[in-house]
This record gives structure tokens, C-alpha cells and sequence, in this order.
């Protein structure tokens, strides 16, 4: 899966959960927090969308490193990647 | 036979429009089976019927709004005859506000009324005849409130429909209002070590499939679910000039709504449900609260509030009671904070709760202790 295709499907769980924002509007550098009125319920939501989209369970610890819509796509991308023995935590 | 009423959907709602009937005259009903969507200022809310029968007629066509109080069906319980049919009451079919007509459910001229004295001297004060006003208190007698709100009802002019957003503004500035207006506050607040707690809730969520995991805000509503058992008075509601405990916790979480505005529905009987339930009962209250589709029960049965803005930034909060609720419990957000322990300073997560009560029910050292069980039961999490 490239990169433009897993922000693509990002995307897609973004606007399910703030259907009234225009995500294509985000900037990819700035804390979507930042961003989008979302609290640690949707941040939830978010994760529970990953895991059963991409098969990527995000463990807690990892949520400090998810600020925006770059450090998404490149966790995602380093999750499902061949890498098999890459850390979750080691993305950064 | 039983009249379907228009119900009060919060201390708040004067009228309400029905949206869509999920039961059809001939059909059956059970009790707590959902038989109507209304709409009111703040939500779309999926009403329960509280007898089991067959519906025999609908008096109240989708999209017409009515008084709280109006009978919208009636419904043939087990065991009686059915009845002639009767007329549909004259409604306004409109979704503007009209002035409105006496509620249908009201009494007969000359039929005995009940009523507190204090309704019956506010309904010569404003000129209401008590005849025309349905009655909230027990037995369906007619208090002080109900008397305010038929005057509210029967005053209000011709307008324009407002906006959704309009409309729950006004309803929360409708309640709140009457909160600042009724209540004696006071407020009191502790600052609490949270380091256990989120100690222990990352060990379990670890544990856990990610959809499983809890939210430390769960943690919250447990344990104050649980320390309203040592002060229930505050799990009460105010009525008729006295205080009435509730028999079931039921928490009302402050749930903000996307585009502004909130509702605060019921986890029901959250004392008695394990962490992983009501983590399960409030992701899902949070999406239909978003989605328009509570339920009547959620809406109308809280019998205290919490509220968490800890995430939107605030330190602590002191908020207003949303009556006839006599308490609300609030949290600020969780901050690293130097703390004295054992003659060491070190920094520890700390959170400040804060209680909101009303002084005609509880006093201040009541209040203090119901803050402290609050503290102890967070310092136990694996017991919540």
C-alpha cells in the first residue's frame, strides 16, 4: 500500500469522525488536535479504525508520536512494512 | 388504556415534534420497547413505551410539534376493552412555534386538580388556569415548575423556526437559567494524585484489544458512582420544596456535541457496572448523542452529572446544576503537579474534582467527604 493511498484511507476515518470539517483541508505538518475538535473518545475511535483497516494495533504508548498527518502515514507505512522486526515504539 | 404523552425530555423542554412512529395502530408494544422518535431543542430522542398493549390510535401526525404533555397515541393495555375512537386534539401543524393550545391532557372543567398550594398561588399570580397544566409530581400532581412552564408556553409569540443551533442554545440558557435562578450553590474542590490510576490503566490497557481499552474518564464516573453510596443525598432530586433520593446512580456525562452545544444523557445503574460496561455503555452513548438518537430513558433519568474538560484544557470546573438534580461533579485536566510524600518532593499527576451542590440538600462537610471517598476510591482502581 503506498503512502498516498494509506492517506487516503486516513483521511477517510478523520472525516467520519469530524463530518464537519473538510480534512483535505489539514495541513499534514500541524497537530491535527490542533485541528479538528477531537477528544481522547475519538482519538479512540480513531485507533479502533486503524486496527481494523489496516490491521495495525497502536499501543498507548505510541500516541505521543501520532501529531500529525505525516507522523500517521509514516507509522502506518513502517507498521504494514516488511520490516517485520521494527518495533512499534522505534517509529519517531 | 393508557394516553402515549408528549414527554419531558429535561427540566428544559416546553414542546417537542414527533418525528417518526416506529409503532403503527394494530401493532403490539412492549414496555421499554420504542414506539416514537421526538425531536426536542437539544436531540433526537428514541422514547420508550412504559406499558405493554397494542397501539390503538395515533393522535399526533409525524412532523407536528406539541406541548409536553399532549397525548400523541393511546394504547390498549392487556386486559381491557378497547375504546371508541376519539378525536385527534386540534394541534398546530407546523414546526414554528404557535401560540399554544391547552394541553390535551389536561383535566376536564370542574374534574379535581392537583396541586401544590404553592402551583395554586402561581396560577393566579400569571393567570394560568390549572385545568389546562400537566401535571410532573407524583400522582401527576401539578407543581410550581409545571405552572411556570404552561405560562412560558401559553406567552410565547409567533416566530420564525429557529436553527437547530439556536434551539439548544436556548434550551441550555432555558435550564441554566433556572438553575442560577433556583439553586444555592456551592462548590468545593480537592486535588487528587491520580498516578496510581493511570498507572494501572495503562498496565490494563495493554492488556487489552484495543477495542477494549478504557478512558481514564471511566475511572471517574466509577468512583463517583460509587461515592454517591456514602452520600446519596447527593444522588438525589429536588421536588416540592424537599429532597428525594434516587434509588439508581444514574450518571449523566456531559457529552459536547460537534458545532457547539451538549447533552449530558444517563449511564444507568453506573455503580453496579464493571469498568469495561460502562466504558462499552458511554462509546456508545457518545456516538448516538452525535448522531441524534438517545433514547428517553438516557435523557430523562440522570440523577447527577459529571463533567470532564480536562481534555479541552480547563484546570478545574465549577459548573451549574442541570435541575431538578441537586449535585454535578466536574474534573479538570490531569497535570503533572509537585507533591509532598513521605518528606520528598516529587512530581505526580494530579487532577482536581470539583462538586457542585445544591446548599437546601447538602452542606459543606457532607460535600467534602463525598470529594475524599471520590480520592480513595481512585487510589484503588482494580476495586472500581
Amino acid at each position: 500500500m503506498t503512502g498516498e493511498e494509506i492517506l487516503k484511507r486516513l483521511l477517510g476515518i478523520l472525516q467520519d469522525l469530524a463530518p464537519e470539517a473538510d480534512v483535505r483541508q489539514l495541513d499534514p505538518d500541524v497537530r491535527v488536535r490542533d485541528q479538528l475538535d477531537i477528544d481522547s473518545m475519538d482519538l479512540l475511535n480513531f485507533v479502533i479504525a486503524v486496527d481494523e483497516q489496516f490491521g495495525v494495533d497502536i499501543p498507548e504508548r505510541d500516541y505521543p508520536k501520532l501529531r500529525t498527518l505525516n507522523d500517521l502515514v509514516r507509522y502506518v507505512e513502517v507498521r504494514l512494512g516488511d520490516d517485520a522486526t521494527l518495533e512499534p515504539g522505534s517509529v519517531d | 388504556m393508557a394516553d402515549f404523552l408528549m414527554p419531558i425530555l429535561g427540566a428544559d423542554m416546553t414542546e417537542g415534534t414527533v418525528v417518526a412512529w416506529r409503532k403503527q395502530p394494530g401493532e403490539r408494544v412492549e414496555r421499554g420497547e420504542i414506539i416514537v422518535e421526538v425531536e426536542t431543542d437539544k436531540a433526537t430522542v428514541e422514547v420508550e413505551s412504559f406499558v405493554a398493549g397494542t397501539v390503538e390510535t395515533i393522535l399526533v401526525d409525524e412532523g407536528r410539534k406539541v406541548p409536553v404533555g399532549t397525548p400523541l397515541a393511546v394504547i390498549g393495555v392487556e386486559g381491557e376493552q378497547p375504546v371508541a375512537a376519539r378525536p385527534v386534539p386540534a394541534v398546530p401543524r407546523s414546526s414554528v412555534a404557535m401560540p399554544a393550545p391547552a394541553p390535551a391532557a389536561a383535566k376536564a372543567p370542574g374534574a379535581r386538580v392537583r396541586a401544590s398550594p404553592a402551583a395554586k398561588q402561581l396560577s393566579q399570580e400569571l393567570g394560568v388556569e390549572l385545568s389546562t397544566v400537566v401535571g410532573t409530581g407524583p400522582e401527576g400532581r401539578i407543581t410550581r415548575e409545571d405552572v411556570e412552564q404552561a405560562a412560558k408556553v401559553t406567552a410565547r409569540p409567533v416566530e420564525e423556526a429557529p436553527d437547530r443551533q439556536t434551539r439548544m442554545r436556548r434550551a441550555i440558557a432555558a435550564a441554566m437559567s433556572r438553575s442560577a435562578r433556583e439553586i444555592p450553590h456551592f462548590h468545593l474542590a480537592r486535588e487528587i494524585d491520580m498516578g496510581v490510576a493511570t498507572q494501572w490503566l495503562a498496565e490494563e490497557n495493554e492488556k487489552k484489544p484495543v477495542a477494549g481499552r478504557l478512558l481514564y474518564v471511566v475511572l471517574l464516573i466509577k468512583a463517583t458512582a460509587l461515592a454517591l453510596r456514602e452520600v446519596p443525598e447527593l444522588n438525589g432530586r429536588w421536588n416540592e420544596g424537599r429532597v428525594v433520593e434516587n434509588p439508581a446512580v444514574n450518571i449523566g456525562v456531559a457529552i459536547s456535541l460537534r458545532g457547539g452545544g451538549l447533552v449530558a444523557p444517563a449511564l444507568l445503574d453506573a455503580d453496579h457496572r464493571t469498568l469495561e460496561d460502562l466504558m462499552a455503555g458511554f462509546r456508545d452513548l457518545a456516538q448516538r448523542a452525535r448522531a441524534s438518537s438517545l433514547r428517553g430513558a438516557e435523557i430523562t433519568e440522570p440523577t447527577i452529572t459529571v463533567t470532564n474538560l480536562g481534555e479541552a484544557g480547563a484546570d478545574s470546573v465549577f459548573g451549574l446544576i442541570y435541575p431538578p438534580q441537586v449535585a454535578l461533579v466536574g474534573f479538570g485536566r490531569i497535570v503533572e503537579k509537585a507533591r509532598a510524600r513521605e518528606g520528598e518532593i516529587t512530581a505526580r499527576p494530579a487532577i482536581t474534582a470539583s462538586l457542585s451542590a445544591d446548599h437546601r440538600v447538602v452542606d459543606g462537610h457532607r460535600g467534602s467527604l463525598f470529594l475524599a471517598a471520590i480520592d480513595r476510591l481512585l487510589q484503588e482502581p482494580s476495586r472500581l
